[in-house]
């Protein structure tokens, strides 16, 4: 395929993009041209606006609505509006590596996914990330002609475009396939206020040794802006619901800033935050292995540490 | 209930793993079943419980040394065990493992009908979670991924999901590929006559020629994206570690500040 065109999975919570889409058509400018991909009831204006001032030239609409839950449909969808467009980039979570897969079956295109960045070398498309809880760099060549990317939240520092244009918008047409899937009830996730765990730019976790009480955890991640994460024990204890589990098998977190508290740092839970960039632990117990990976350490109780720096913070600030 | 399980065998979580020529490391002295696989096994043996008749058997796809993760499966309380073993299998990516797989499967689904594969939530080598959709993509069967449960009706499937945004119940036609999650269920232990008997199952090895697979179509010549580069990352530098004698809090916050996190 002779073209350029990279089109980039837009993902959106209430018609607002959110910021790893803006992550994403930042990395797509670098590696050719970026469209917009869009599923479901057409943009706003603002929204549109917006994909252009980061560079894309075109936002294509597939108005799928609900089917978009079915991988095989939003697969489809997305096949249907990128004929064109030799890479795709969206931002990986377990939704998007099934959309991915289904697509990748249909067309042949090579996948990485939980990419921390991607360049063109060589006319190929080249992944960078980290493997085995983040002890590990390797670079991926994608050989096949079509070339699928899954980018995490929080590995490209968004910017606008250096000269921006007017994006177009396109309504693409679909025949999506008949799937033996049949969803049969969705129970959206209360978000509360703050920025979800995966894309969050810091966030503050709770484990045991919390012993049940995250208002401390809470507050901390309120004035530090992140969200609030637990390790697995805390929320099969029902402390906290499992939407804020991260490790291995929960959310894979990659801030800017970690903080552990009350968490001995398990190779399950390490396997979730070890690629964050800071990485700050407060536990009891000198010996706990989450120091072996902390830029940070304090050996101390969270119920002492965690309102003695909420306060020093805050004097800082001047509140 | 005909159920059949994939079970990989990966490096141990607690070794140093490792990559060799682009490909993961895999030796036979710190390799295992995927732990994740645990959970399919012991779905599977549920569901074939629940409807009170049934088999069910596990299958890995791997060198000689993979054997180890059916075995175990085995010791769980699998019923039969498969071992997919070829030179030509070495290096495939998910695509041509999931062509693999769906090939053993429709080789045992022609001896008699199954009605489910149970996969694991994901491998804990590249934690990718990518084969469970690639397989049922390539047997053209129902899809019903990421279950923390799962439950069988009338010819239908029906899981739950949990999703970041939202808690799915998804239901759909057998047969079925269904990944569970390591919340669906807690693995029973191996007992000693299962495990006694596990160690001495003669379990059948079968080729791509068995399967009619054309090599060029899997291994690493085939895959569609290659490891071009792989490195030990440093650890971190400047490590700082206090112990609060009551001013940790303050140490920590100082510390934040100096970096411009706080
Ligand atoms: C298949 C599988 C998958 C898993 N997936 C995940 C996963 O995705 N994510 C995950 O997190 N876990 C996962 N686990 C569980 C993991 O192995 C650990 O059991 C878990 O992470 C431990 O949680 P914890 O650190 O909160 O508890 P613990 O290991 O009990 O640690 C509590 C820590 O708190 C410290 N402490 C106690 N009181 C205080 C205090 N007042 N102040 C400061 N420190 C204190 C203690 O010193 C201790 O180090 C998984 C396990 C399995 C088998
Ligand atoms: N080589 C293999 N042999 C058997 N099962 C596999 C293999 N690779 C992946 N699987 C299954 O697919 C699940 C998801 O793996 P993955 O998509 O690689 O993260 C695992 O939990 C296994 O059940």
């Amino acid at each position: 395929m002779s073209t350029d065109t990279v089109a980039v999975l837009i993902e959106h919570r209430d018609g607002a993009v959110t910021p790893p889409s803006l992550e994403a058509l930042t990395l797509a400018r670098s590696l050719g041209t970026p469209i917009a991909l869009w599923l479901g009831d057409a943009p706003a204006a603002d929204a549109v606006a917006q994909l252009g001032e980061y560079g894309a030239a075109e936002v294509r609409v597939v108005g799928i609505g609900d089917d978009a839950r079915l991988p095989a449909k939003a697969a489809a969808a997305i096949a249907a509006a990128t004929e064109d467009a030799p890479v795709l980039v969206v931002i990986s979570t377990f939704v998007t590596k099934e959309i991915a897969t289904r697509l990748a079956v249909l067309n042949g295109a090579g996948v990485v996914v939980d990419a921390a960045g991607a360049s063109r070398v060589d006319g190929h498309i080249e992944t960078f990330q980290t493997v085995f809880a983040a002890t590990w760099n390797v670079r991926t060549r994608i050989d096949a002609d079509r070339a699928i990317v899954g980018v995490r939240p929080n590995t490209t520092q968004a910017t606008p475009a250096e000269s921006p244009g007017a994006a177009t918008l396109t309504q693409v047409e679909a025949t999506l396939p008949q799937t033996r899937e049949r969803i049969v009830a969705v129970e959206p996730v209360d978000q509360g206020e703050g920025v979800p765990l995966a894309e969050a730019p810091v966030v503050v976790s709770g484990g045991r040794g919390t012993n049940g009480d995250y208002t401390l955890i809470e507050e901390f991640a309120g004035v530090l802006g992140g969200a609030v994460g637990a390790s697995r024990d805390a929320t099969d204890e029902g402390w906290i619901s499992h939407e804020h589990m991260v490790g291995q098998t929960g959310t894979t977190v990659t801030p800017a800033l970690y903080v552990a508290c009350g968490i001995s740092g398990a190779v399950h839970h390490r396997g979730g935050m070890q690629a964050s960039g800071t990485i700050v632990a407060i536990n009891m117990d000198p010996d706990a292995p989450i120091f072996e990976i902390s830029d940070f350490g304090v050996v101390g109780s969270l119920f002492d540490v965690i309102p003695q720096a909420i306060e020093t913070i805050k004097a800082h600030r001047g509140e | 209930m005909r159920i059949l399980v994939t079970v990989k065998h990966v490096p141990d979580l607690q070794s140093n793993r490792s990559f060799t020529d682009g490909t993961v490391t895999r030796t036979a002295d710190d390799g295992s079943m995927n732990e994740l696989d645990e959970h399919a096994v012991e779905a599977a043996l549920q569901l074939v419980e629940a409807a009170g008749e049934g088999e069910v058997y596990a299958l890995t796809v791997g060198g000689p040394d993979a054997i180890a993760a059916v075995r175990k499966a085995l010791q769980l309380g699998a019923h039969h065990a498969i071992h997919v073993s070829d030179v030509g299998i070495a290096g495939s990516d998910v695509f041509g493992t999931a062509m693999i797989i769906a090939a053993a499967v429709r080789k045992l689904h022609a001896e008699a009908p199954l009605d489910m594969v149970v996969t694991g939530m994901a491998a804990l080598d590249g934690l990718t979670s990518m084969l469970p959709t690639a397989l049922a993509a390539e047997l053209d069967w129902s899809q019903l991924t990421l279950a923390s449960a799962v439950s069988v009706a009338d010819g239908e499937a029906t899981i739950e999901r949990h999703l970041p945004d939202a808690h799915e119940t998804v239901a759909a036609s057998l047969p079925a590929v269904v990944s569970v999650t390591d919340e669906a269920n807690k693995p029973r232990y191996p007992n000693f006559k299962l495990i006694m008997a596990a160690r001495k199952a003669e379990v059948p090895v079968w080729t791509l020629a068995d399967l009619g697979i054309d090599p060029a179509l899997v291994g690493g010549d085939a895959a569609r994206a290659t490891v071009v580069e792989a490195s030990e990352r440093p650890p971190r530098e400047n490590r700082r570690h206090v112990t609060d004698k009551g001013e940790g809090g303050r140490e920590l916050a100082e510390f934040l500040i100096e970096k411009g996190l706080a």
